[in-house]
């Protein structure tokens, strides 16, 4: 049964040091989760989506999430972003557990601490790129400008776009601005770019990448596609509901390198 | 199916659409089959008239008369009542019938008791209604003065008649069933108390078919002119066949107007409802083209859905319209007696309303598939590129820093799809038009009841004499009444007016001219000006009579030397009961070539002297008939709770149902269709309330356009419906007060809250994960 090994912080520590801008409140987890366990009821049969799985997230890491659908890396994350409680285990972010939180201090946990990209990006058809951002920065504590985040996307000149009149790529950008305007502190991507083809796929990343390296955000990105694993610091790889490995990536390599 | 509560909802607006529908209409066929069937059961006469005194030989005269089937001649008096129980003047009208026989028309249907035997003295059959409200059994007696002389009369049986479904006084609008009751006599004991052996003053005859009715009149008019005849007159003149009829009229505008208004509103919203219902399933439409359907099995499938929809509101429509029906049905014997009445549901009433919901039904699937279906599959099958948006126009004209993130979605959402919203919009509005077409009534009535019995009319008691007397001792007389206040006379004047070939029984109403308590005022409460000369008439018997203001007119005195008079229409009273012709009493007086006469007076009573003038009146021979205001604001107030009233109720309650039917299916509907957005929402950290909001939002702007939109067409639908239960007798004016209009607006705010409110439990129970999982 024991098969998702956590590997441990400590010896790790150290071996992280050569991964770009860190400092030492890296050693310190912001997600914490211990013996997690999802199952849904689907009619008559019971889906065992998360086995008993152990995992930390730090401070300013980029970790990759790697897997084949239905390996349980998506629950996991919803798990992790307060979209969903686990069945048995706990979830530790900082010093709260989240498998106690009631929805309505989930919704503030998600308003305060969270970002969102998704795979079909999920913008408000109806709002411009700005009005998309600013859906957030409105309700956020200590949000950035609308302006502010779409700059970090590089679409100061798209901002009075609809989604309509914008690209695949341009779209998830605004999706990504709008996770991260307000300055949460951890983003999290569900196959950010699944939707899109390779060359857009890689600006995106990009986009993610820097803010992960500029703002210190950590960062969460869920995928299938093994490539996109080379330009995290770590990458956890899941399989039929566990974790089936843990792997720090010693070089890692620039976006733009990346191709598939 | 996910779909329960608005399933649900929409088979409940057609119930409430079909079983308005099915209601008025089954009540109406019952009412006029039980009317067709009595009078062709129990003989109901066709032509009437009343003469002084003629001759029972007379009789062979009539019956020569091309056309005449049937001639039935008897003896009709008015006597005062005393009952020992009930202070005031009651009156009896006392009609012969033979003692050995059947009569030969206006046969009586015996209810209890029995017939009245041949040489028995003193036996009498009394009216139903009266026997009710007095509470007599056969086997009561009741005093009456009967040709002057106190006469016991002995209850043997208690009777209907054809004659008097509607029991009403001469001269009076509403039933009074406790101080007016008629009772049928022996021929030959009654024609002896009044000197009438071998003679008639009353004669009734039967038509045969395809006779003409007018050439009858004629006619018969040449024949009882000798005698004191007073003018034959056929059944729409006779009191009340007048007002059963005028009934079932007002019936049919209330029974096609009203439930047609709620049918077609109901069907409306249907198409409405379905047609979103299915256009949020475009996707599955085209998956199932794919997966090779025709176009035909699609259509067919969401038509069984909308069937089956339609067939659980007819059932559930039809069985609430027959019970209510039924309960309508039960409220109008109590009014109109007829020996059976039978409650009667045409399958076909029941059919058309299944149709007509059906149809509308049908409309709005093909509608909603057609569009569904004209996408190509693929095309539902890839990820759906972003809606086109553009800014509102609100913003385009630099209001853009007013308005929050979420209130331009809202506003974007309305006017990128303003076909949606506008049919949206137009549901809740004729919800509201529903609501206050259903409502405004009780305000029409109330003003009615006000004006009538308040601000027009204030005396307490109208005195009408049995004969017109000299003004001067009669005035005097009736001062010195007992607790008698103020008095004003009148002189009224039963007359036949001719204009061309166009002819009317009315009676011209003699006013003094310093008016008081009898106060002539026009529908917009403006006092009216008699004359010096001329006659002031109804607007609606001016129509009947096809005469305009200035036109010559023509009147046939149906009293004393029966003269016939000339003169001409000075004015057009705007009014809202009858056909009435006013004249200043000089004129008339002069008119009639007579010195100041009057017929009766109206007066104001001292309230602690009622019991003896009471007294004093049924002692007095000279007067005919008290009639009491109060008694004729109870009676109306009776008939109109009785009637109009508890039929506004069911329609409240249905338009109460129809809204909240509305607003609970757009909200839904709406909370489909934006269910991803509104996901999304949640999943950036909105709270449960926030996304409620944005949902809530877009109801409350449609609402809000809506509201004003459903009060003008409220306003436009209760003129039609004012218009179409005009009748001869009672016009309503349009009086919408303005707590109808806030009831209206509200009631639907509140709907939509409700609404809200369930859609809320649906926001709390979004499943944000699997919502984000899909393409849309």
């Amino acid at each position: 049964m024991e098969v998702s090994k956590n590997p441990s912080n400590t010896t790790q520590g150290t071996t992280s040091e050569e991964s770009p801008p860190r400092t030492g409140a890296e050693k310190e987890a912001v997600f914490r989760a211990r013996g997690i366990t999802k199952t849904y009821r689907m009619g008559e049969v019971e889906v065992t989506a998360l086995h008993q799985v152990d995992m930390d997230l730090y401070y300013g890491e980029f970790v990759v999430l790697l897997g084949p659908s239905g390996s349980g890396k998506s629950t996991l994350v919803n798990i992790l972003g307060g979209l969903d409680v686990p069945t048995s285990g706990s979830v530790r972010f900082r010093e709260h557990d989240l498998s106690t939180f009631d929805d309505a201090s989930l919704t503030r946990y998600r308003r305060e601490h969270i970002g969102f990209v998704f795979q079909f990006y999920n913008l408000i058809p109806s709002l411009t790129a700005r009005e998309n951002v600013a859906l957030v920065t409105e309700i956020a504590s200590d949000p950035m400008t609308p302006e502010e985040a779409l700059q970090w996307v590089d679409l100061s000149k798209r901002m009075n776009h609809f989604p309509s009149q914008m690209s695949g790529g341009e779209q998830q950008r605004v999706a990504i601005a709008r996770a991260i305007a307000k300055r949460p502190d951890v983003l999290l991507c569900d196959e950010p770019t699944g939707a899109l083809d390779a060359e857009t796929g890689i600006l995106v990343l990009e986009a993610i990448d820097r803010i992960n390296r500029e703002l210190g955000t950590t960062t969460a990105v869920i995928t299938h596609n093994a490539i996109i694993s080379q330009m995290a610091d770590r990458v956890i790889s899941l399989s039929g509901g566990k974790i089936i490995g843990v792997q720090r990536i010693e070089r890692k390599t620039p976006v733009r390198d990346l191709a598939w | 199916m996910k779909m329960k509560g608005q399933a649900l909802t929409i088979s409940l607006v057609m119930a409430c659409g079909i079983a308005v529908f099915v209601m008025s209409l089954s009540t109406l066929d019952s009412l006029q089959s039980a009317q067709t069937a009595y009078y062709d059961q129990y003989r109901f006469a066709h032509v009437f008239a009343q003469v002084k005194r003629a001759p029972n030989a007379l009789r062979e005269r009539m019956m020569e008369i091309p056309g005449v089937a049937q001639v039935e001649t008897r003896v009709v008096v008015d006597v005062i009542l005393d009952l020992p129980h009930f202070r005031e003047p009651a009156t009896g009208r006392l009609v012969s019938i033979p003692q050995d026989r059947p009569p030969r028309l206006n046969g009586l249907h015996i209810r209890s008791g029995r017939h009245i035997e041949p040489g028995r003295k003193g036996e009498v059959l009394v009216s139903e209604p009266f026997a009710e409200a007095h509470g007599f059994k056969p086997g009561d007696g009741i005093r009456a003065i009967i040709n002057g002389r106190l006469d016991t009369l002995r209850i043997v049986g208690i009777a209907i008649s054809p004659e008097y479904i509607y029991q009403v006084r001469a001269g009076e609008i509403y039933p009074d069933d406790e101080r007016f009751g008629v009772f049928w006599m022996g021929y030959g004991e009654l024609s002896t108390a009044y000197d009438l052996e071998g003679a008639f003053n009353d004669v009734a005859l039967a038509l045969s078919p395809g006779a003409s009715e007018p050439h009858v009149l004629y006619r018969l008019d040449l024949i009882t002119e000798p005698y004191g005849g007073q003018g034959s007159y056929g059944r729409e003149d006779q009191l009340s066949h007048r007002f059963v009829s005028d009934e079932l009229a007002q019936l049919r505008g209330m029974g096609l107007i009203i439930p047609s208004i709620f049918l077609f509103i109901a069907a409306f919203i249907i198409n409405i409802v379905l047609s979103r219902l299915i256009n949020t399933q475009r996707e599955q439409v085209a998956a199932l083209k794919a997966f090779g359907y025709t176009h035909f099995e699609i259509a067919a499938h969401y038509l069984k859905f909308a069937l089956s929809l339609t067939l659980l509101g007819s059932i559930v429509g039809v069985a609430l319209g027959a019970w209510l029906g039924r309960a309508l049905t039960d409220l109008y014997s109590q009014f109109f007696r007829f020996p059976s009445f039978h409650y009667t549901l045409d399958p076909g009433i029941a059919g058309l309303a299944v149709i007509i919901g059906g149809t509308a039904a049908t409309l709005g699937v093909l509608n909603a598939v057609h569009r569904a279906m004209k996408l190509a599959p693929a095309e539902a099958m890839r990820p759906e590129p972003p809606t086109v948006f553009r800014p509102t126009v609100l913003e385009r004209i630099g209001l853009q820093h007013l308005l929050s993130p979420p209130v331009r979605m809202i506003l974007r959402q309305v006017e990128r799809r303003p076909w949606r919203a506008i049919l949206s919009c137009w549901g809740i509005a004729l919800s509201i038009a529903i609501l206050v077409v259903s409502n405004f009534m009780v305000d029409t009535v109330r003003y009615v009841i006000d004006f009538q019995f308040h601000t027009a009319q204030r005396q307490d008691m109208t005195l009408t004499l049995v004969e017109p007397r000299a003004a001067g001792p009669a005035l005097s007389a009736i001062s010195n009444l007992p607790g008698v206040l103020r008095v004003e006379p009148f002189r009224s004047v039963p007359v036949r007016l001719n204009h061309e070939h166009r002819s009317r029984r009315t009676g011209i109403m003699g006013l003094s001219s310093e008016r008081e308590l009898f106060r002539l005022m026009d529908m917009d409460e403006q006092l009216v000006d008699l004359p010096r000369e001329g006659l002031v008439l109804s607007e609606k018997l001016a129509e009947l009579l096809e005469v305009e203001l200035g036109e010559r007119i023509t009147l046939e005195v149906m009293e004393g030397r029966r003269p016939v008079l000339e003169t001409h229409v000075a004015g057009l009273l705007r009014d809202f009961s009858g056909t009435s012709a006013y004249m200043d009493m000089r004129a008339l007086n002069r008119l009639m070539r007579e010195r100041d006469t009057l017929s009766g007076a109206f007066i104001t009573v001292d309230p602690n002297e009622l019991n003896r003038l009471y007294e004093t009146i049924k002692n007095t021979p000279g007067i005919a008939g008290a009639s009491l205001k109060r008694a004729s604001l109870e009676n109306f107030q009776d008939i109109v709770a009785e009637n109009l009233l508890t039929i506004q109720l069911f329609y409240l309650v249905f338009a109460g149902v129809i809204a909240l039917g509305v607003v609970y299916n757009s909200v839904h509907v709406t909370l489909s269709e934006r269910s991803r957005e509104l996901a999304t929402l949640r999943v950036m950290g909105f709270t449960r309330g926030e996304v409620s909001l944005i949902l809530l939002g877009e109801m409350a702007i449609l609402t809000a356009v809506a509201i004003p939109l459903g009060l003008a067409l409220g306003f436009f639908l209760a003129s039609i419906t004012v218009q179409a239960l005009e009748t001869e007798n009672f016009r309503f004016p349009l009086i919408i007060e303005f707590s109808t209009y806030v009831y209206a607006a509200v009631a639907v705010m509140g709907a939509t809250l409700l609404s809200g409110l369930t859609a809320r439990r649906k926001i709390n129970q979004l499943d944000l994960v699997s919502v984000l999982k899909s393409q849309d």
